[in-house]
């Protein structure tokens, strides 16, 4: 079918200004990918599934400006022991990165496989995202397949001893910047990955993850404090039987962001966990997409979403179960939650629930308002300053979302950047 | 049912409840009437328009307002978001207009309607001519003769039968008659009020029904009068390939209030049928109106041939201060059910409520939901939707909250849960929570679930035999809304959750 004239002038737009990398053995995975993008067109205004996010400055021919963010506070995740791997506007810094050995997982930058004919990223790149291109349409991600021209292929054959962390650095006010991973966590094997830091003006990541049967990968994201920013993010989950994935991602400030989770559980048994944390200020947009399909039997799947709103901020809530045909004993739950600090501020979810099959129990909850006066004064009673009562509260509003990961010193860092956002913002 | 058929009766069960069951598991309003009819010619155009207009004798102002809504209607596509899948409808292929020979002259009472069809409405329980109860009813005749009155519009295909105890009604101020009467005799009422609600380029089927809607009932309560006694509305599809297109309008006044109650059936047929009709309630301030539903359209057969296309739209607006509008469906008929029957709650404290059950069976499709639109300070609404899905059925709850900046110190609460019943089925939710005020609280939850295994046998242990034990627990599951029902419609209610699910167990 012909794409809308606007959709298909805007999409030639964007095209016109990009070029795709020699790619090697991910050579027919990027033209699949692009001749997806040229069937569905980028998106636009009127697309049900950006019902209440404007893509227009995620899919414009420019990235728009954005001011570099400095700041004296220590940076995230800098007191563990991590193996670190930079990226300087989207493009892989070796000075700035660690040696990239590490027992247990082999890492690989794109550029270098693209090189390559042979490699196991051939069964992966691309892949998951295609799949996740049904039932509802992710252009952005397929573009990201086309044309991302670094990120790096992990490949996870045991248990790593400490984190991969992945840290990205803003320097140009005009990058626009397209990453594209692939980590492949084999039977049994567990990794944990960090993301931090900001990207780019406007960055477009795309995330593959095949987690084999028995393996589990933990992930642990913070989108930084740079407030001008533009991110679209997704992330491809496909887990095996027995296999984890427990992800969390905590956003502060962001004049636009937009998360997808797209998981798949296609293993008996398998587990998983996805959360976010958000809190905003002003003429922020954060938006959550959140895409789980269950397709074996007995699996589990937790979303657990907070948002923290004020000045006029606007926090986005989009979550969907499916549960295909015959994947029986299936424990899904969604909670997403808003807690609006001020009048001018708004939430807008959309948590959806697709059944097919009977013996389930799925749930998902959805509330929004502002802080319980009843607790705010509890605690003003007992002496506590206004400020510090509703930061206490705030906390213990977000702590649902943050419980979720396992790691206590990453918990713990984590709670660190809420506390410094509150105080300078109460 | 040919599920139950091929079900084997247990031991201990005996072959009587089997039978029993298989009565009522039958749609036991699937005959038709032999009337000589009088059609309009296939299809809709501009010519078809003109005359359906011309056969209410319509004044002209309404004759150009339904061309307007035709015109608009060529441009428009078919809503495609919902999640039912049905062949293409042709719409030139149906007769969008049809009537009783008898009612080419319109009697003047009841007296003057043709015996065939009081009969009909006999047989389905609606005895128009000497009591008026609403039907289907046990235990109705036991109550107080005050209590069970019920004045009844019936609509029989495109026209409007007849409209029971106006005079009575009249003596209170409360006009209750056909819409077509209402065009005629009182246009003032229906020119400020009609498409107020309901824009006339609302979508698809709101503006195809605004174009050719033929009959349906019309209501004004005048200012602080409370109605005596219940409005009921009754429809019959009896015609077959036409479209029934019906056209409500309630207007309750300042401080008043009225129960309106609403009935369908339509006979059995290979071909599926389409019905698109538009409710509109006005609430005024400190105005009460209960709006109750009982959609009982054939909704195909078990192979999935057949039944109704019920595409409607339904929205009270309450424009006052302090009103307030209850809306409580059963929906357990139709082949696909399109329908959001909705509330904008413009006045101050305000209150909109929404209870539903939707039962799904066989092949049947249900997307089906409310919309509570906050604009007023201080307004409340509640959700309470049930969806039951077994056999190969979809059933999707679809609905959207909306607080607006200036909806200060609003509230709602939400509540929709689905029970599965065998695991050919599928039960889906679909909410849209927009809240952009921080005083407002809004709350949501939905659960989905099978019949659980626990109570299933608490029950069986305790004798009964597992249709009973499913109806009685999927009952304890609806119990919420067929509370909120009128007591008319809350037994015949309760029999129709058990006789939609016949032949789902096992």
């Amino acid at each position: 079918m012909a794409l809308p004239e606007v959709k298909q002038t805007a999409t030639e737009a964007r095209l016109a200004t990009l070029t795709m990398p020699d790619a090697g053995c991910t050579r027919a995975a990027r033209e699949d990918a692009l001749a997806r993008v040229l069937e569905m067109g980028l998106p636009g205004r009127r697309d049900e599934y950006w019902k209440y996010t404007r893509p227009d400055t995620l899919i414009s021919p420019e990235a728009p400006r954005a001011a570099l963010f400095h700041s004296d506070e220590p940076l995230l995740f800098g007191d563990l022991d991590r193996l670190k791997i930079v990226f300087v506007d989207g493009v892989f810094s070796a000075e700035e990165s660690d040696d990239l050995q590490l027992e247990g997982v082999s890492i690989e930058r794109i550029e270098d496989i693209c090189c390559k004919d042979i490699h196991w990223a051939k069964e992966l790149y691309g892949v998951l995202e295609a799949r996740g291109q049904s039932p509802v349409q992710r252009p952005l991600a397929a573009l990201n397949t086309a044309f991302a021209a670094d990120g790096v292929a992990i490949h996870v054959t045991g248990k790593p001893s400490k984190p991969i962390s992945l840290i990205y650095r803003h320097a140009s006010e005009t990058s626009d910047a397209m990453l594209h991973h692939i980590v492949r966590v084999e039977s049994e094997a567990e990794v944990t990955i960090l993301e931090n830091g900001p990207a780019a003006s406007r960055f477009n990541k795309c995330m593959e993850i095949d987690i084999a049967d028995g393996g589990t990968l933990h992930h642990v994201r913070a989108q930084g404090r740079d407030h001008e920013r533009r991110a679209a993010t997704h992330m491809f989950t496909r887990l095996g039987q027995e296999a984890t994935y427990k992800s969390f991602t905590l956003t502060v400030n962001g004049i636009l962001t937009r998360n997808e989770q797209v998981v798949e559980l296609t293993g008996d048994d398998a587990v998983a966990h996805v959360a976010g944390a958000c809190v905003g200020d002003g003429d922020f947009h954060h938006d959550d997409t959140v895409f789980i399909t269950h397709d074996a039997v007995n699996c589990e799947s937790r979303q657990v979403f907070k948002k923290v709103l004020r000045n006029g901020a606007t926090g986005v809530f989009q979550g969907k179960i499916l549960v295909k045909e015959g994947a029986q004993k299936t424990d899904g739950y969604q909670i997403s939650q808003s807690l609006l600090l001020d009048d001018d501020s708004q939430f807008l979810a959309k948590p959806e629930l697709e059944i097919y099959a009977d013996d389930v129990a799925c749930s998902h909850g959805s509330t929004s308002g502002a802080i319980d006066e009843t607790a705010l004064f509890y605690l003003r009673s007992r002496g506590v300053p206004v400020k510090d009562a509703t930061n206490m509260l705030t906390l213990a509003f977000l702590a649902e979302a943050v419980d979720e990961i396992e790691d206590e010193a990453l918990a713990e860092a984590i709670v660190e950047r809420l506390e410094g956002w509150l105080s300078r913002h109460s | 049912m040919a599920a139950l058929d091929q079900t084997q009766v247990k031991e201990g069960v005996d072959q009587e409840t089997v039978d029993a069951v298989r009565e009522v598991g039958t749609y036991k309003y699937g005959w038709d009437t032999d009337i000589e009819m009088e059609y309009a010619p296939k299809g809709v155009n501009p010519d078809i328009v003109k005359l359906i207009s011309e056969k209410n004798e319509e004044p002209e102002w309404m004759t150009e307002w339904r061309l307007a809504a035709f015109e608009r209607w060529t441009q428009m596509e078919e809503p495609k978001w919902a999640m039912v899948h049905y062949p293409p409808i042709d719409f030139q292929d149906q007769y969008y207009y049809a009537r009783p020979k008898s009612m080419e002259e319109k009697p003047k009472s009841l007296d003057e309607v043709d015996p065939k069809l009081l009969a009909t409405y006999e047989k389905l329980g609606i005895p128009l001519k000497e009591q008026m109860i609403l039907a289907g009813v046990e235990g109705a005749e036991d109550m107080p003769a005050e209590g069970r009155k019920v004045a009844v519009d019936a609509v029989f295909d495109s026209v409007s039968v007849g409209t029971t105890f106006q005079d009575e009604l009249a003596k209170h101020g409360v006009i209750f008659c056909s819409i077509s009467e209402a065009i005629k005799e009182h246009p003032e009422l229906v020119k400020k009020y009609l498409g107020t609600v309901v824009p006339v380029s609302d979508n698809f089927y709101a503006t195809l029904n605004s174009a050719v809607f033929s009959d349906g009932s019309f209501v004004y309560i005048p200012p602080g009068v409370r109605c005596p006694m219940e409005l009921s509305t009754y429809f019959r599809i009896n015609a077959e390939n036409t479209g029934q297109f019906e056209r409500t309008l309630i207007i309750a006044d300042k401080g008043s209030y009225v129960s309106y109650l609403e009935g369908c059936t339509a006979p059995q047929r290979d071909t599926a049928q389409l019905h698109a009709a538009v409710v509109e309630i006005i609430v005024e301030e400190d105005a009460e109106v209960k709006y109750s539903t009982v959609q009982n359209w054939f909704p195909g057969d078990e192979n999935g041939k057949g039944g109704i296309y019920n595409f409607v739209t339904k929205r009270a607006d309450c424009r006052g201060d302090r009103s307030k509008v209850m809306w409580t469906q059963v929906e357990t008929g139709s082949a696909v059910t399109w329908k959001y029957p909705s509330c904008i709650l413009r006045g101050d404290e305000s209150q909109g409520e929404f209870y539903s059950i939707a039962i799904a069976n066989n092949y049947q499709q249900a997307d089906t939901g409310t919309k509570m639109v906050h604009l007023g300070k201080n307004t409340k609404s509640r959700i309470v939707s049930k969806g039951i899905s077994a056999g190969k059925a979809q059933n999707t709850y679809r609905g959207l909250v909306s607080m607006h900046p200036k909806a200060k110190d609003s509230r709602n609460y939400t509540q929709c849960d689905s029970l599965l019943i065998g695991d050919k089925c599928g039960a889906h939710t679909v909410p849209y929570i927009e809240v952009k005020n921080n005083s407002s609280r809004v709350e949501h939850e939905a659960t989905t679930s099978k019949v659980d295994d626990d109570q299933l046998f608490y029950c069986r242990q305790r004798g009964m035999d597992e249709e009973e034990a499913v109806a009685l627990v999927v009952n304890g599951f609806c119990k919420d809304v067929l509370q909120a029902l009128p007591m008319e419609f809350a037994m015949e209610a309760q029999q129709l959750v058990a006789i939609s699910l016949e032949g789902s167990v096992g």
